[in-house]
């Protein structure tokens, strides 16, 4: 199969590169939603990120991704009834962080999991076979056009991504297994919007525009027409470069845990959040998140203003009350809100 | 390209370049997309053919089969076909008969290496084209369905046949955006290829240009472009308001297959051109340049022009403001200069008047069919189109899926055979053994949404004093059809033509945009405004929508239904319009827009059967109870 084109080979596009690295450092974050015009390459950098993330831990042959033999034996029973593995006791390997494709023709059975055919018909045996959902644990889920997708399956993966759980029960087969993964989503929405519900699962949302000066766009074509006449070698030009965000994210995640969050920007945190006017409490939330994480991928030892003010058109721009004729849009209106509570006085005052 | 004194739905009339004037060029352009898609199918994405079915098409169809490879495969995609069918999945005959699963290969990993066609391909509607166009993106079939989880690699490249009458029914955007080349079959015309008999004459493409395909196929990884040719069709397609840049991408695909066909391994400009005229000209959104006499002396301009709108603009020219304006990069002097040759040339192969009778379309060309997303119908068990099944059980009058239960209940057969076996000794084992949590009912979507069709009259008389109140008060009833979900067109009339400035979509933001790109100006045609309305709200009725028309008029009609002027004539034929929009049962509201409430604009509603609503005491609260009294 086609090898992928490089994340760092990416032209422009920073804001949508910062938010899937910000989900790749922390995957609690709850999501990407990319929206905006077609052909800005979309589908081409989540799925880049894909071969970009560094390997994960965890039991050989689990096809849960579990990290560990304690966590995967806690959990659900396949891996413990010693039906995975090479038999004997469990090995933990490397493997590639699951960047799973959920096509818009997925039936409902392949998502959740469902009866192992084979086995069924051949041995009259009640085997669950995991779905999408399983192979997704601990990795990205990616639904490509996500506006489009048939109302029952968003509201299944909703199900799902709040609880973090899969439930199947049918006919004697009960599975219980863990399905933590970060929903990445991408459309146009001039095809249709997406339900509020769904929009407000997100924990960022990044909005993508056609470049529009003629060197970007010349430099979008020239290296897209590199790729394809050679993939191999296009992608082994770009490796380094690969290699170096691969670092960045390691680093960052190792950084994330000890990130401190002074009560000073708490507090002008929710003021944003007040002054917008954004229900509930989970755009504060993933404010903060948004903010370490990218503290800890700058290499800063301390979340400080600036921080928040990048992450906050990301966590912040979907929540707001829709105004559909706000010419404005809601980008400005967060990037509005921004100026005037962290006026230079503030930060001065903050540093 | 005439005033037809109808809608300006002419949404392709890119593709229109060659009709009458020379059906030898657009027979031969025909052709050679024909023989570039057969170099590089899958490379090209494929190509979008404006043809109804018929003699010209099959010949056509007929030749690009005879230029692929024997052995490629060619496919019939059927619009409403099966996900089964085209992604492939559980083949229940054979699972039955093997006891073991076998996958059926869809549709899509059949065509590897050939190519697909759709027939009728704008009524292929959007989640369908989405798995067609994430196929094409992956270059693999990924089927997740029935238990299976198989990817199939495949490429092929397409051929959509657009048989749309409407522009409100043009092909998906995303699939479009995909496709290459843009040809017009329909345009050559009937005459082009009666002059000729039965084709002889016609310069087909014997064994030499077969042979210069397959030749041009071994050489293609071959060809490079020059960084030079590269920027210039990039500048190209910024300066014909292309905005995509997976367009430009294709169009150096198609110069680089263009030149592979001649036998070069490095693209030239002549390449640039044609992947100009094939790819980019039919997708143009603006222009960039007024006169094509003076296009050459006016290089400064064009180079300015780039970024965004030509600054030369004249102020009918309205376009909408596609792409990002922020950055006001102006590319460099040389790289503009090849741009513009590749313009002029394309310019020079365009019949003279073209020019003029385009800029007032293009700006229907910047507003692409809008498709509902698949949740936006309402789901019913009952009535509407079927689109899929569900699990559950058929009460409440949810219609049983026999096929889908069974296919449910296929792999449990051996299972429950089994289990049934020991608590039923000596009665006879059922043969197919159906069990409630097998059942699956059919999904049913019906359309009953509803659809405000606006039609503003942008005439001089309308235009001078009170169109800047009309699109306010349009503003805020848009603000409401949002709040209510509802889809919103927008018709202008003046001069001669009602235009249809936004087909009926969701995107409310867009609709706003295109009203205040909204200028005025010229007579009243009062009776092909409404008219065009009364078109678009049949079409909406017949989806199953709810269609209500608001009509922003003076009601000064001054333009006959065949363009001539006269107010007495003209007011008559908008009084028959309006008779027919009351015949046909359409809900109306009318909103006069001129200074005071004036006779002509109440008798109007009158026989529109309409609400009479005056402008000034159209305040929101006023419009809003008149528009919802209407749809009532």
């Amino acid at each position: 199969m086609k090898p992928l084109f490089p994340f760092s080979a990416i032209v422009g596009q920073d804001e949508m590169r910062q938010a899937l690295l910000v989900a790749a450092v922390d995957p609690l974050i709850g999501g990407v939603l990319v929206l905006g015009d077609r052909g800005t390459g979309k589908s081409t950098a989540i799925r880049a990120l894909a071969a970009l993330l560094p390997p994960m831990r965890a039991v050989a042959g689990c096809p849960y991704n579990c990290a560990s033999e304690a966590t995967c034996s806690a959990n659900h029973g396949a891996c413990r009834s010693g039906e995975v593995g090479d038999g004997g006791g469990m090995r933990v390997e490397d493997r590639p962080v699951p960047v799973v494709d959920l096509p818009l023709g997925a039936t409902e059975d392949r998502i959740v999991g469902a009866l192992d055919l084979e086995r069924a018909l051949t041995r009259g045996e009640k085997v669950f076979e995991p779905g999408l959902l399983a192979r997704a644990n601990r990795g990205f889920l990616y639904i490509d056009e996500v506006n489009l997708l048939e109302d029952h399956l968003v509201d299944l993966l909703l199900d799902v991504a709040a609880s973090g759980e899969n439930v199947v029960e049918r006919e004697g087969l009960s599975v219980r297994h863990p399905a933590r993964f970060v929903l990445v989503g991408s459309g146009n929405p001039e095809e249709g919007d997406l339900r509020p519900q769904l929009l407000d699962r997100f924990g960022l949302s990044v909005e993508v525009t056609t470049p529009g000066d003629i060197a970007t766009r010349v430099d979008v074509v020239k290296r897209r027409d590199a790729f394809e006449r050679d993939p191999d070698a296009f992608v082994a030009g770009w490796r380094d470069k690969d290699a170096t965000i691969r670092d960045t994210i390691v680093a960052a995640r190792a950084r994330i845990q000890s990130m401190e969050v002074g009560d000073d920007i708490l507090e002008r945190v929710a003021a944003l959040c007040i002054a917008l006017g954004t229900d509930g409490l989970r755009g504060e939330l993933t404010l903060l998140r948004a903010a370490r994480a990218l503290a800890a991928i700058d290499g800063a030892g301390e979340v400080r203003d600036a921080h928040v003010r990048q992450a906050a058109p990301l966590a912040l721009r979907h929540r707001l009350r829709r105004n559909p004729l706000d010419d404005a849009g809601s980008t400005v209106r967060v990037e509005r809100a921004v100026q005037e509570l962290y006026s230079p006085r503030l930060e001065r005052v903050a540093g | 390209m005439t005033a037809n004194g109808g809608l300006a739905l002419d949404g392709v009339s890119g593709f229109r370049i060659g009709c009458g004037c020379d059906a030898d060029a657009a027979w031969a352009d025909a052709l050679l997309a024909a023989r570039i898609l057969a170099v590089d199918p899958a490379g090209l994405g494929g190509v979008v053919v404006r043809a109804r079915p018929g003699v010209l098409r099959d010949r056509w169809q007929a030749i690009v089969r005879d230029m692929l490879p024997r052995e490629a495969p060619l496919r019939r995609l059927p619009v409403h076909a099966d996900d089964d069918r085209v992604l492939g999945g559980l083949d229940i005959a054979a699972t039955l008969a093997a006891g073991r699963p076998i996958a059926s290969r869809g549709l899509l990993a059949e065509a590897d290496g050939g190519v697909v066609i759709i027939a009728g391909a704008e009524r292929l509607d959007a989640a369908a084209a989405a798995r067609l166009t994430g196929t094409m993106d992956r270059g693999w079939v990924c089927v997740e369905r029935d238990g299976f989880g198989h990817a199939h690699a495949t490429r092929f490249g397409l051929i959509a046949y657009d048989e749309s009458v409407e522009d409100d029914q043009r092909i998906v955007s995303g699939l479009r955006e995909r496709l290459a080349l843009h040809i017009d079959l329909d345009g050559v015309g009937h005459a082009a290829s009666a002059a000729r008999g039965r084709g002889d004459g016609l310069p087909v493409d014997g064994e030499a240009s077969r042979a210069a395909v397959a030749e041009a196929r071994e050489i293609l990884t071959d060809v490079v472009a020059g960084d030079d040719l590269i920027e210039a069709i990039c500048a190209t397609a910024v300066a014909l308001g292309v905005t995509s840049v997976r367009v430009s991408i294709l169009a150096l695909r198609a110069a680089c297959a263009s030149a592979a066909l001649a036998g070069r391994r490095l693209a030239t400009h002549e390449d640039g051109e044609i992947a100009v005229r094939l790819v980019l000209l039919a997708r143009a959104t603006h222009w960039p340049s007024v006169d094509a006499e003076d296009a050459p002396a006016d290089e400064a301009t064009a180079a300015d022009g780039e970024a965004d709108a030509p600054p030369a603009s004249p102020p009918e020219m309205r376009d909408e403001p596609v792409t990002d304006d922020d950055d006001h990069e102006v590319a460099a002097i040389d790289q503009s200069m090849l741009k513009d040759v590749l313009i002029s040339a394309v310019m020079a192969s365009l019949p003279p008047g073209v020019l003029k009778s385009m800029e007032t379309k293009v700006s229907a060309l910047a507003a692409p069919k809008s498709q509902g997303r698949s949740g936006q119908a309402t789901d019913s068990a009952l009535r509407g189109r079927p689109v899929g099944v569900r699990s559950g059980l058929p009460r409440g009058g949810a219609r049983i899926s026999i096929l889908a239960s069974l296919r449910a209940a296929a792999p449990w057969q051996t299972i429950r055979q089994r289990e049934g076996a020991a608590h039923r000794r000596g009665t006879a084992a059922r043969r197919i053994e159906v069990r409630a949590a097998d059942l699956r009912v059919k999904r049913f979507k019906s359309r009953s949404e509803t659809t405000t069709i606006f039609l503003v009259d942008a005439s001089g008389s309308s235009a001078l004093h009170r169109l800047g109140e009309a699109k306010g008060a349009v503003e805020l009833l848009l603000a409401r059809c949002y709040s209510r979900r509802d889809r919103v067109a927008l018709v202008a009339f003046r001069g001669k033509t009602a235009e249809l400035v936004l087909p009926p979509t969701h995107a409310l933001a867009r609709a706003k945009r295109s009203l205040a790109g909204l200028v005025g100006g010229g007579g009243t045609p009062l009776a092909i405004g409404i008219d065009a309305g009364l078109d678009i709200a049949e079409n909406a009725r017949r989806r199953g929508e709810r269609p209500t028309l608001v009509l922003l008029t003076d009601g000064r009609a001054n333009v006959t239904r065949d363009g001539r002027g006269g107010r007495p004539a003209a007011t008559e034929d908008a009084r028959a319009a309006a008779r027919r929009v009351r015949i046909s049962g359409t809900p109306a509201i009318l909103i006069d827009t001129s200074p005071r409430p004036s006779r002509d604009a109440a008798e109007l509603a009158g026989e529109l059967g309409a609400i009479y609503a005056p402008l000034p005491h159209a305040d929101a609260g006023g419009l809003l109870q008149a528009v919802n009294a209407a749809r009532a």
